[in-house]
């Protein structure tokens, strides 16, 4: 009895290491390819005398970045504070709504339409009108985040709510559980992972709506400072603020899959 | 007073295709303390049969007395056991243990050392702190065997607990479980498809028959207690297994006639 479990364990540990140790090499191996291409990029640029408001080499970008640093954080300050403020928004209202689709049939025929009708618009074609109706300030780059942000996690705690296996909403029965003591011990807990899911895929969207946001009627912002120095023909600093939207988006991303594998240690991982 | 009294039970589920019997006309009486298999094929509403018992679903006709009593709502009075262990993951095996105490309220402390006591009695001392992950499935089907204890209920409903496991760990349970059941006696209700394992567990066989689901047949197994696999080999245990056989198919060899 105890040998085999020692033995479980011990298989287990491996396979943590061998995890471990397998995505150690993936992470090297997309470093090393990165670096190549950006290798090869300077290299095109040099050569080929592409001129810098066309395709700035990334020396130049980096050169740019370095001279423009405070401008950039500021800027990024601003689109990290919307995409945070609407992110946590959508959490904030996403998942009752799913507990609430859930728990009443009424809700689930009447809102689920809506809601999908929602999502199917174009947010780019939303964030003008609530430029009118909310004005140029940072309201409405987090409405247009929370719009983004806020379908993906309905639908995945939904699911999620309705994942308890039947043989234990049997059990559950059998004890006549309180709808609460359902919800606390077993549903909630079971939907945790799901929700997850659907918290990665928002983040990753969260800065795309923010930036939409920016790019409808801003004075900051880094979707503003792309528009702006492409319009004066800046393009280096037009990446260089690129770049600080992708290190925003994949930070923000592996900071929900830190916060996941506190949080639900049981969920798969992959 | 019998434990549990069924009288002309029905049950028929509504389908695409009308309604279907999954239970006709069930008769059965069944006494404190004892040890019931109900073995049949798939259809022949041995699951069902268990559920109504556990007042999971409500029977179409008939009468299902528990305690002398008409059972309408499910009575903390039972422990259920699936085929799958169904154990939460985020709970180590003692809280998992605990999940019916602390539904049903019960005193902290004492649900407390009841599960240590079981945890042991199953051969999982040591492990009250591992996760479900961490453990073989064998091993969860027996936290899930203590997880129906912990409110000491006198009847437990068992659903092809063991079906999902390999033959060897599905025979030490089966023993372990008769151990279990012999230290402190309860009223069980194992449903199974191996003929083997309910003769070899019960005290009484109730072989069930398909389309519509009945009851074919209730066997005394007369063999002593406690039971051995040596007992598998005799005659008596082969002429059970053969006239159980006989009766679960009778439905079909009629019809092919």
């Amino acid at each position: 009895m105890s040998a085999t479990s020692v033995e479980t364990t011990a298989l287990a540990d491996d396979e943590a290491l061998e995890g471990a140790a397998s995505t150690l090499k993936a992470a090297a191996g997309a470093t090393a390819t990165l670096i190549a291409l950006v290798i090869v990029w300077e290299i095109l640029a040099r050569e080929f005398q592409i001129p810098s408001w066309l395709l700035p080499a990334p020396s130049l970008i980096a050169q740019s970045m370095l001279e423009w640093r405070s401008e950039l954080i500021g800027h990024s300050l601003v689109t990290l504070y919307e995409t945070l403020v609407g992110f946590a928004l959508a959490i904030a209202i996403s998942i009752p709504l799913a507990v609430a689709v859930v728990y009443s049939r009424l809700l689930q025929n009447t809102i689920y339409p809506i809601l999908l009708a929602l999502q199917s618009m174009p947010k780019v074609a939303i964030a003008p009108l609530l430029a009118l109706w909310i004005g140029f300030g940072t309201l409405p780059k987090i409405v247009v985040v929370f719009l983004v942000c806020f379908f993906p996690i309905v639908v995945a705690t939904t699911s999620g709510l309705t994942a308890v296996p039947s043989p234990l909403m049997d059990l559950i029965r059998s004890l006549s559980a309180t709808s609460l003591q359902t919800f606390v011990k077993i549903r909630f807990p079971t939907a945790m992972p799901h929700m997850f899911v659907g918290l990665k895929i928002a983040i990753t969207f969260a800065v795309i709506g923010a930036v939409i946001g920016e790019f409808v009627g801003s004075e900051n912002g880094l979707g503003y400072l792309i528009l702006v120095s492409t319009s004066q023909s800046r393009t280096p600093l037009a990446f260089g603020s690129l770049v600080l939207l992708t290190i925003m988006s994949i930070v923000l991303y592996y900071a929900i899959a830190l916060i996941e594998r506190l949080v639900v240690p049981w969920a798969p991982r992959n | 007073m019998s434990k549990i009294e069924i009288e002309a039970l029905h049950k028929t589920y509504a389908s695409r295709n009308g309604p279907v019997t999954a239970l006709a006309d069930v008769t059965l009486s069944i006494e404190q303390n004892e040890f019931i298999t109900l073995v049949g094929p798939s259809g022949c509403g041995k699951s069902t049969l268990l559920k109504l018992i556990g007042a999971l679903i409500r029977p179409s006709r008939g009468k299902l007395l528990f305690d002398g009593a008409p059972l309408v709502h499910p009575t903390r009075d039972v422990g259920i056991v699936f085929q799958e262990a169904v154990l939460l993951e985020w709970r180590t095996v003692l809280d998992n243990v605990l999940l019916p105490a602390e539904i049903l309220g019960l005193d902290r402390a004492r649900s407390r050392a009841r599960a240590m006591d079981l945890i042991a009695l199953v051969g999982l001392g040591g492990f009250e702190r591992r996760y479900p992950r961490e453990l073989s499935g064998g091993m969860q089907q027996r936290v899930s065997l203590c997880r129906a204890l912990i409110h000491n209920p006198s009847v437990l409903l068992m659903d092809e607990p063991f079906a999902a496991l390999d033959a060897l760990t599905r025979e030490e349970l089966g023993f372990e479980l008769m151990r279990i059941w012999d230290a402190d006696k309860k009223t069980v209700i194992f449903v199974t498809h191996n003929i083997t394992e309910a003769i070899l567990l019960a005290d009484r066989v109730v072989a069930m028959s398909p389309r519509p689901g009945r009851i074919a047949r209730v066997l005394d197994v007369g063999l002593p207690r406690p039971r051995t696999i040596a007992m598998e080999f005799t005659e008596t245990f082969k002429s059970y297994s053969e006239e159980i056989r006989r009766v679960i198919y009778q439905g079909k060899g009629a019809e092919r006639t």
